[in-house]
């Protein structure tokens, strides 16, 4: 695949349809696949990478790159281009701007699941029939593919584009997922063991602000965690449970936007698993207003920012949240 | 540095005896900003608005706190107050002491830290008012009238005369509504359509009125003084310019099985239809549902009959845009489905009828002609009982709470007819209360009991049972003589409660008026404004806003035509100016805003900024039209960077009372 997505990307930059090309690069370690823009055949040669570490969206950068001088093409994963669609329709995308190139999803490898196994000085990760054979600096090691796949990956929504101007292998469907059972278990707690549950997760935030930058649905010119005029921007937290607050603002700042691509957890150097946040939204979106998937398309009106007669009355929404 | 003057309000003993004032004055006077606090028994008597004017000298206030009533009642009071004292009239803030606080309380120490709090949060609040000064938007002279019933005439005749132009846009073929299928009206006994028709050719001829019939209302935008409406005119299949109403058409239509609904389906009518003889436009309709043209493709006999050529099988619904100053509904009433009184026989027994098609059975136009004989064997009946109150005053579900006002004085009149015309025919009518308020009303139903002897029972009707010989068994208490009765009855008339219009709930959706849980349109103040709606420019007339009978409609119709012709006759209005706007360095162009504005004043463009970094770049940024903008904050509340705020009741304002409120 990677071969194939080097080739097509010269042919695009040689043939003049976009100067650059934005995909994935090493990180410090190999495992570490960071996006970045080539723009040279030689550069692609040399640093390109598509592979089961490969797990990062690339949509948010193109709100950037969209405005910038030329085309840039994109290699865009299927949940990819849900993030990418939701950032057209807010105009936040030059759509003109960017040649789509859809490439096969995961299920990507998270290297803290092999990691967590005891396995260190991880040096190269193949898959063969489903089972990982891991070059250490410490030998060889084994552990079943499916247990190092990426937590996005477990609950994936969709195989299938839902934007691209041309695709290399083949494209999926919409799946239907598991992704809502950790949800509707906390809706089956008591309101005091959903408390101690968050209480716990969110007491371990740094503010690291690493899942708000991720965010493909968090793209406003002047975030209000960092408006001085707001009066909450660089506020020292007066006990370790306050950034709950930022994340409930971060919560409610992307309801009804949210792709659900579950980068903000995959980010989180604390594993707070924060999708969950977004994903009760998502159900509860569904629920009152009908199934509504962000990004799915660029012109159906977001339930939360479109009225209909027969919309459920506030009363139905309060009472829901009524112990 | 701010300069605040706080004034309470006594309200005489309306606040004063439920909060203790000066301890509100006193507390307040240590607030942020707060330079002169003060108590007076009325505020907004002349002496108390000239406390406010000298503070405002004196002490060169920089902003105005009246801890009083409602900003409803006198916010404009001190405003005015305010700016002739030299003070921007955006500079004053109510905190509502009275409806919030004195009046819901009774306990007095709760009720004093209440009042603190509320005036706290006005303080809070004023900190951060900036002055603010109002624009002007031009009138549009014409008005839109929605209903052709006599309350749409009326008021478009009132319009009209006044010299403005006026549309009516009537979903019926025909105008006339209600009343052209009422027999005789009450008290006074005349026919209805001998007073009808003359308004309805007077609308018709009334060079400045335009009639849409057979048309709905499909959007509403805008604001008062420049709304644009669009009406979606129905495809009749019929030329209006070109029909003459001859009515060939309609005597040649094969297809003569279509229920008629202005004989409330007593009778049957052609697929080809001019309503009545008097219909307004006199134009014929196809009924797609039922004209074998249109439905198969075989027929057109009304085509080749119409000697000028009227007849378009081909006709689509067409689309008109119009602007309009000012909006009245008129959208009247409709009997409720009897569906759930099964206990009255209605669904199965064709001689239990309810008082509307019984206004057919007896007129000269209805389908017997104007003798009243039984639907069901066209033979005279000698015993009829009329049964009150059938879905109105009603405790269950089944039916109405309210009164529905017209029906003890439409009973007794039909009593009376009954009498007057049948002598040998018994008359009965069973009642929970006769409830006959209003100008010789009384008078007319003591002479249907005393002069024309029908008989009066207070009691309910609990059971009506058709009988094998075609008689039909009424089961009722007498209340009074604490008796079963029986009575071998030939018809039941049920005065069905009256309920608004189906089309009147999607109409407030898009006019964004409001309606109570019966989906009548609630008034602006149910005394001082009866015939306003809450949202300006648009007006109430007749039982669109609650039952009435046809006086009342024609007087409050008047009277909505009246309010209306006060906004056209000005060329400009005083537009407000706490509208949004945006804060182009925040905006992220996503168009969230654009998609809640129900006013369409937002829009885009593409703006070049110097960036942080010193570079440019072309951002999408949104702006509002202030003079469109009416600052009902939904656009502030929908932007997700915060960008969009509203002048007046900005962000930061409200998160200040809230933290006054919290502190």
């Amino acid at each position: 695949m990677q071969e194939a997505m080097i080739k097509r990307a010269k042919e695009l930059l040689a043939d003049g349809t976009v100067n650059r090309v934005i995909g994935w690069k090493k990180g410090e370690f190999f495992y570490d696949a960071t996006p970045a823009v080539f723009r040279t055949a030689e550069e692609l040669d040399r640093q390109f990478i598509f592979d089961d570490f490969t797990q990062a969206n690339v949509s948010k950068y193109l709100v950037k790159e969209s405005r910038k001088d030329g085309k840039i093409l994109a290699f865009l994963k299927p949940c990819d281009t849900y993030s990418f669609n939701q950032l057209v329709k807010e105009h936040r995308i030059i759509r003109e701007n960017v040649y789509v190139v859809g490439v096969p999803g995961g299920p990507k490898l998270d290297i803290e699941k092999i990691k967590a196994k005891g396995i260190t000085g991880v040096l190269s990760v193949k898959n063969e029939n489903y089972t990982l054979k891991i070059e250490t600096l410490y030998g060889t090691e084994e552990m079943p593919f499916y247990e190092a796949i990426s937590g996005k990956c477990e609950s994936c929504k969709s195989k299938k584009h839902v934007a691209y101007d041309e695709l290399i292998g083949e494209d999926g469907e919409v799946l239907e997922s598991n992704r809502f059972d950790m949800v509707e278990k906390l809706e089956n707690m008591t309101a005091e063991e959903r408390f101690n549950f968050w209480q716990n997760e969110l007491s371990k935030c740094i503010r690291c602000n690493a899942c708000r930058n991720v965010c493909p649905a968090c793209t406003c010119e002047n975030c209000v965690f960092d408006n001085p005029k707001s009066g909450v921007d660089n506020k020292a937290p007066a006990d370790s449970f306050e950034e709950k607050m930022f994340h409930i603002i971060r919560a409610f700042h992307v309801a009804g936007r949210c792709t659900d691509c579950g980068e903000c957890s995959r980010v989180c150097p604390q594993n707070i698993p924060l999708h969950l946040l977004n994903r009760k939204f998502i159900k509860d979106i569904n629920s009152l207003y009908g199934e509504y998937q962000a990004g799915a398309d660029t012109t159906t009106k977001a339930p939360l920012n479109d009225y209909n007669t027969d919309d459920c009355e506030p009363s139905i929404v309060h009472e829901r949240g009524v112990e | 540095m701010q300069r605040i003057g706080v004034f309470v309000c006594h309200c005489g003993t309306n606040i004063a005896a439920t909060v203790d004032v000066k301890a509100v004055a006193e507390a307040l006077s240590h607030e942020q900003g707060v330079v002169i606090s003060q108590d007076y028994q009325y505020m907004c008597s002349e002496s108390g608005q000239d406390l406010i004017k000298n503070a405002v000298k004196e002490h060169k206030l920089t902003g105005v706190v009246v801890c009083s009533c409602s900003p409803r009642m006198h916010e404009n009071t001190f405003r005015k107050a305010a700016a002739s004292a030299g003070l921007n009239p955006y500079l004053v803030e109510i905190a509502n002491i009275r409806e919030q606080c004195s009046w819901i309380h009774k306990d007095i120490a709760s009720a004093t830290d209440k009042a603190i709090i509320l005036g706290k949060a006005a303080v809070a609040k004023v900190n951060l008012n900036t002055p603010l000064t109002a624009g002007e938007s031009p009138v549009v002279k014409r008005a839109l009238v929605i209903g052709g019933g006599i309350a749409g005439i009326q008021t478009a005749l009132d319009i009209a005369e006044a010299g403005f132009d006026v549309d009516i846009v009537e979903k019926e073929p025909t105008i006339g509504g209600k009343m052209a299928q009422i027999d005789k009206t009450f008290p006074t006994l005349d026919c209805a359509a001998c007073i009808l028709t003359p308004k309805m050719v007077e609308a018709a001829q009334n060079e400045h009125i335009t009639i849409h019939s057979f048309s709905e209302v499909s959007a509403v935008k805008g604001f008062v003084g420049n709304f644009t409406v669009t009406i979606k005119k129905k495809a009749r299949f019929v030329d209006e310019t070109k029909c003459t109403g001859c009515g060939l058409c309609t005597e040649k239509c094969p297809m003569k099985k279509v229920p008629n609904e202005f004989n409330m389906g007593l009778d049957n009518r052609t697929a080809v239809y001019i309503p009545f003889a008097q219909a307004v436009p006199k134009v014929a309709t196809i009924d797609p549902n039922y004209c074998l043209m249109l439905k198969n493709g075989k027929c057109g006999v009304c085509s080749k009959v119409c000697s000028v050529g009227a007849i378009d099988y081909k006709q689509t619904d067409k689309f008109i845009e119009q602007k309009y100053g000012a909006i009245v509904v008129a959208t009247g009433f409709n009997p409720i489905k009897l569906d759930k009184y099964d206990e009255f026989a209605y669904s199965y027994c064709p001689d239990v009828v309810t008082s509307l098609e019984l206004e057919r059975l007896m007129n000269a136009a209805g389908p017997n002609g104007g003798t009243l004989l039984r639907p069901s064997d066209k033979t005279h009946p000698h015993t009829i009982v009329f049964v009150q109150c059938v879905g109105s005053r009603c405790d269950d579900s089944k039916g109405k709470q309210y009164c529905s006002k017209i029906c003890c004085m439409y009973t007794a009149k039909h009593a009376m007819l009954i009498r007057e015309k049948y002598p040998d025919t018994e008359v009965y009518v069973f009642y929970i209360d006769v409830r006959t308020p209003g100008k010789n009303f009384d008078e007319f139903y003591r002479r249907a009991v005393e002069q024309y002897n029908v008989h009066y029972i207070k009691g309910m009707v609990g059971k009506v049972s058709p009988k094998a010989d075609g008689k039909i068994d009424v089961q009722a208490s007498d209340l009074l003589s604490n008796e079963q009765l029986h009575i071998n009855a030939d018809m039941v008339v049920l005065a069905t409660a009256i309920e608004p219009d189906k089309s009147a709930r999607p109409l407030a959706t898009m006019l964004t008026t409001q309606m109570d849980t019966n989906d009548f349109f609630t008034e602006a103040h149910p005394k001082l404004r009866p015939v306003e709606s809450a949202t300006a420019g648009i007006f109430l007339s007749g039982a669109c806003q609650g039952p009435k009978d046809i006086p009342e409609t024609v007087a409050q119709a008047s009277a909505a035509a009246a309010k209306a012709i006060g906004l056209l006759c000005k060329n400009s209005i005083t537009c407000n100016p706490c509208v949004a706007h945006s804060n182009e360095l925040m905006c992220n162009g996503c168009s969230a805003c654009e998609k809640v504005c129900p006013y369409g004043a937002i829009t885009y463009q593409d703006k070049e900024f110097r960036m942080p970094d010193r570079t440019t770049a072309i951002r999408r940024v949104a702006s509002v039209n202030p003079a469109v903008c009416q600052g009902c904050g939904a656009c502030t509340v929908a932007c997700p960077s915060g960008a969009m705020d509203l002048n007046g009741f900005s962000n930061s304002q409200i998160m200040a009372e809230v933290d006054a409120i919290c502190k």
